[in-house]
This record gives structure tokens, sequence and C-alpha cells, in this order.
């Protein structure tokens, strides 16, 4: 489903992103974990071109993703993202949120894009919420709308970049569910996340990445209890004992 | 007071003129403002310039100067159209680098995530835009626009100079004949003040209702 071919990135002069290879099959589950300013972030923008390569080769269901334009903007309406900071619209409500992208660029009818945005809302669990503006739920609720509004789209892939990162503890459980469902249910994954239980829990694959590198990569049950490299290992013990 | 009363008509022949001036010339300025502003936010790096070139220099010209060339430059060209429309095009063209200002910090105001969670679900560029960032980039600019729009107003009365007779040529031609510049141009200064304050209301008013509409 994605097929990254010696990706590299460059900030000005910074290198962040080193030959990064990796490829997602259609319904894997892959946990991109790693410390902080790793590159996670900036993988997962290049994904729908957020952020441009510098070079190397991305596909998206075999097609390379493309440089600008309408073509762009085709391929980013098939790969859904969620944000650590949600940025749902602030000046519309949950329904709107979640109706606007299928009328605009699907073209979706009114009547169709409200039902379909209403079983979704029902589907994360805030139904109720659905006039409200977003500044009036809880960061839960507001996650969970941001999910809802990329499902809308009915993508073929979503990335969640540290979705529950900006949230209160007790709603993190709440978010983690939505997406295991998810999970479950067979769709395409990349999660970044410190949140490990997850990642045990729905991953079919985990993927450590250090200073813009893949250091390593397995199944989280053995790269849980046991870690090839001296940097997971250390990065490890660190979440783990916190 | 009663000379007022006794030129009602040139007066009120004068501020049909100026309402006619400002009213289009506002109309003109905010599109044309929000065309400078989407090239000033865009990707496209020539785009970018354009716009920023077209703020830098309108806002370094007088109004005066450009009414004064158009009105009687661009006959000398071959190119002759009628005096209230040079105006109002003329003072559109200049004030819509200050509505781009104004517009432009506005959507600076809106966090980047707004659009680019606009262009995550597939939205194209003008889109984005369209219906996520300038919706709200709006909704803080209210007041800045409003001044805009009352300077404009205010600035519709130097197309006297250039023959176009508004409410301010409207007081100078009473005034020749009367000579009592104390009520006439008081008295024209008061209306300017009332425009000045209809214009700010009902900016105020349809902003929100741009803002609404999402
Ligand atoms: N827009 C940017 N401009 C310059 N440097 C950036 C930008 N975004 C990220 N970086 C840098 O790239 C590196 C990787 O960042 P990021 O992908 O956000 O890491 P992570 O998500 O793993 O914390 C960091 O050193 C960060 O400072
Ligand atoms: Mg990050």
């Amino acid at each position: 489903m994605i097929q990254i071919q010696a990706l590299n990135k460059w900030f000005g002069d910074h290198h962040v992103l080193h030959d990064v290879d990796l490829e997602v099959a259609q319904g894997e589950v892959l946990v991109v974990i790693g410390p902080s300013g790793s590159g996670k972030s900036t993988l997962c923008r290049c994904l729908n071109r957020l952020e441009s390569a510098s070079s190397g080769t991305i596909r998206i269901d075999g097609v390379p993703v493309p440089e600008e334009g309408r073509e762009l903007a085709r391929l980013r309406a098939d790969v859904g993202m969620v944000f650590q900071s949600f940025n749902l619209f602030q000046h519309k409500t949950v329904l709107e949120n979640v109706v606007l992208a299928p009328m605009k660029v699907r073209g979706v009818g009114r009547a169709e894009a409200e039902r379909t945005a209403r079983e979704l809302l029902e589907r994360v669990g805030i139904a109720e919420q659905a006039g409200k503006l977003p500044a009036r739920l809880s960061g839960g609720q507001q996650q969970r709308a941001a999910i809802a509004r990329a499902l809308a789209m009915r993508p073929k892939v979503m990335l969640f970049d540290e979705p529950t990162s900006a949230l209160d503890p007790e709603m993190v459980g709440e978010v983690l569910d939505v997406m295991a469902g998810l999970a479950a249910d067979g769709m395409t994954m990349v999660v970044v996340t410190h949140e490990m239980g997850f990642a045990r829990r729905a991953a079919d694959r985990v993927v450590f990445m250090d200073g813009g590198r893949i250091v390593e990569t397995g199944r989280p049950d053995t790269f849980f209890e046991a870690p090839r490299t001296d940097r997971a290992r250390d990065f490890l013990a660190k979440v783990l004992t916190h | 007071m009663s000379v007022l009363l006794d030129h009602l008509p040139e007066f009120w022949e004068g501020l049909v003129v100026t309402l006619q001036l400002t009213a289009a010339s506002f109309a003109g300025a905010a599109v044309l403002g929000l065309v400078v502003t989407s090239m000033r936010v865009s990707p496209v790096a020539v785009l970018r310039g354009i716009g920023t070139a077209y703020v830098e220099t309108f806002q370094n010209l007088p109004l005066l100067v450009l009414l004064v060339l158009a009105v009687f430059g661009l006959p000398e060209i071959g190119i002759k159209a009628d005096l209230l429309v040079t105006a109002v095009v003329v003072i559109a063209v200049y004030e819509a680098a200050y509505i781009a200002e104004a517009l432009r910090s506005g959507v600076n105001a809106v966090s980047a995530g707004q659009g680019e969670a606009a262009r995550a679900l597939g939205l194209t560029f003008g889109q984005s835009l369209r219906h996520v960032v300038l919706p709200q980039a709006l909704r803080t600019v209210i007041q800045p626009l409003g001044n805009v729009f009352i300077a404009l107003t205010m600035n519709t009365s130097l197309a006297a100079a250039v023959g176009v007779v508004d409410l301010t040529a409207a007081a100078n031609r009473v005034n020749l004949i009367e000579a009592q510049p104390i009520p006439i141009f008081v008295g024209a200064g008061l209306a300017y003040a009332l425009v000045a304050a209809c214009v700010g209301l009902v900016t105020g008013r349809l902003e929100r209702r741009l803002v609404t509409a999402g």
C-alpha cells in the first residue's frame, strides 16, 4: 500500500531523514516509535506531502506521490491524517467539519454527506456532539471528531501523528479504543505514538527511529521482549519505566 | 445652517456621487484585495512576489497622484472612460493594497494546522483558503478592515480634485457662491462622518454573516 525508497529529507542543511526504506502492506498497522526529534512526524508528513521529500520515492497504492496541484489533492483525499493538535476547523460545527471535504472534494450531496457523517460520529462515540463547535468539546472528543472527519473521505490509508500526546491522560484511552477498532476493521494505518500498550495490542509491526534513520523493525512481541539494538533497548528502558 | 438648506439639492447630488464612489470602490477593492491576499499566501513563489510588489507599490504612492495620472494620462494614450468610473477603478486598485495587508495579518493569525488539515483532506489550496482559512481570518480583521473602509470613504474626496462632483466638490461650489466656509464644510464633514459610521456598521454585519456562513 505504501512503498518508501531511499527517502531523504533536509531542512536547510539539517539532514532529518536518512535513506529511509519502508513498506506498509494493505491492512497492516505500523507503529512508529522513537525519541523526540528522530524524524517521525517528518516521515509521516512526507507520506501525504505536507513536507516534500528532498530525494527518494514514495508510492501510495502503486502511484508515486504527485508534486503538486490537483493530482496531489486527489492523492491526499485517499490518505487520512490525524494530527497531535486535532486541527478541527474552529469556525465549523463538528458535523460541518466532517461533511466539508466529502462535499467539496468528492462532490457528495449534503444529505448523503450528513448521513455518513452521523454514522461516523456514532462510530467514534460522539453523535450527540454533532452540532457543537470544536472549542466546546473535550480534547478526547475533538480527536475522535478529527478521526471521523478523516474517515469520511473513505481513505485507503490513515496516518496518525502522536494522536494522544496532547490529551489529558484520562482521555487517551477513548481515542486509542477508536484506533484499535479501525485496526481491527482492517484499515491500513501508520501510527506515530508513545503509547507502547497500543503498539503491543494493535500493531502488526513496530518501527523504531532514531536520528532520522530506521534503526530497528519487528513484530511487537519480539521487539518489546527482545530489542536487537542498544538504541532501541535504551529507548524502551526510558519510556517503559516512566 | 440656512445656507445648507438653501443648497440642499447640490449637497444631495454630491452626497449621492460620494456614496456611489464609496460603494463601488469598496466592492472593487474587496475583490481585488482578496485576490492579492491569495497570491501573497500562495505556494507559488512568482504569485507571492507579484502580490507583495502590488502591496508595496500602492502603499507607497499617493492616491492623488494616481488619480491625476489616470484621469489626465489615460486619454493621452487613447483610453477614454467615464470620469466616475476611472475614479472608482483607481480608488479600488489603491485601497486593495490596504485591504490585502489587513487580510494577510488575519491569515497569519490562523494557525498553520488549519490549512494543513484542509489540504490533508484533499482540498486544493484555493478551497482550503476559501472554506477554512479566510472565514477564520476575516473574523480577526473586522476592525482593521472597517478602518480601511472608513479611510476609503474619506479618500473618495480626492476625486473632487480631478473633477468628480462629489460631496467635497459640491461643498466647494456652494462656498464659491455663498462664501460661508465654516457651516458649509462642517456640514459636509458631518455627512462624511455619518457615511463612515454607516460603513462601519454595514461591514461589521457583512463579515459576521460571512463567518457564520462558513
Ligand atoms: N519545518 C521544519 N523546519 C526545520 N526543521 C524542522 C522542521 N520540522 C522538523 N524539523 C526538525 O527535524 C527534526 C525531526 O523532527 P520531527 O520529524 O518533528 O521529529 P519527531 O516527530 O520524531 O519528534 C527535528 O530536529 C526538528 O527540529
Ligand atoms: Mg513529532
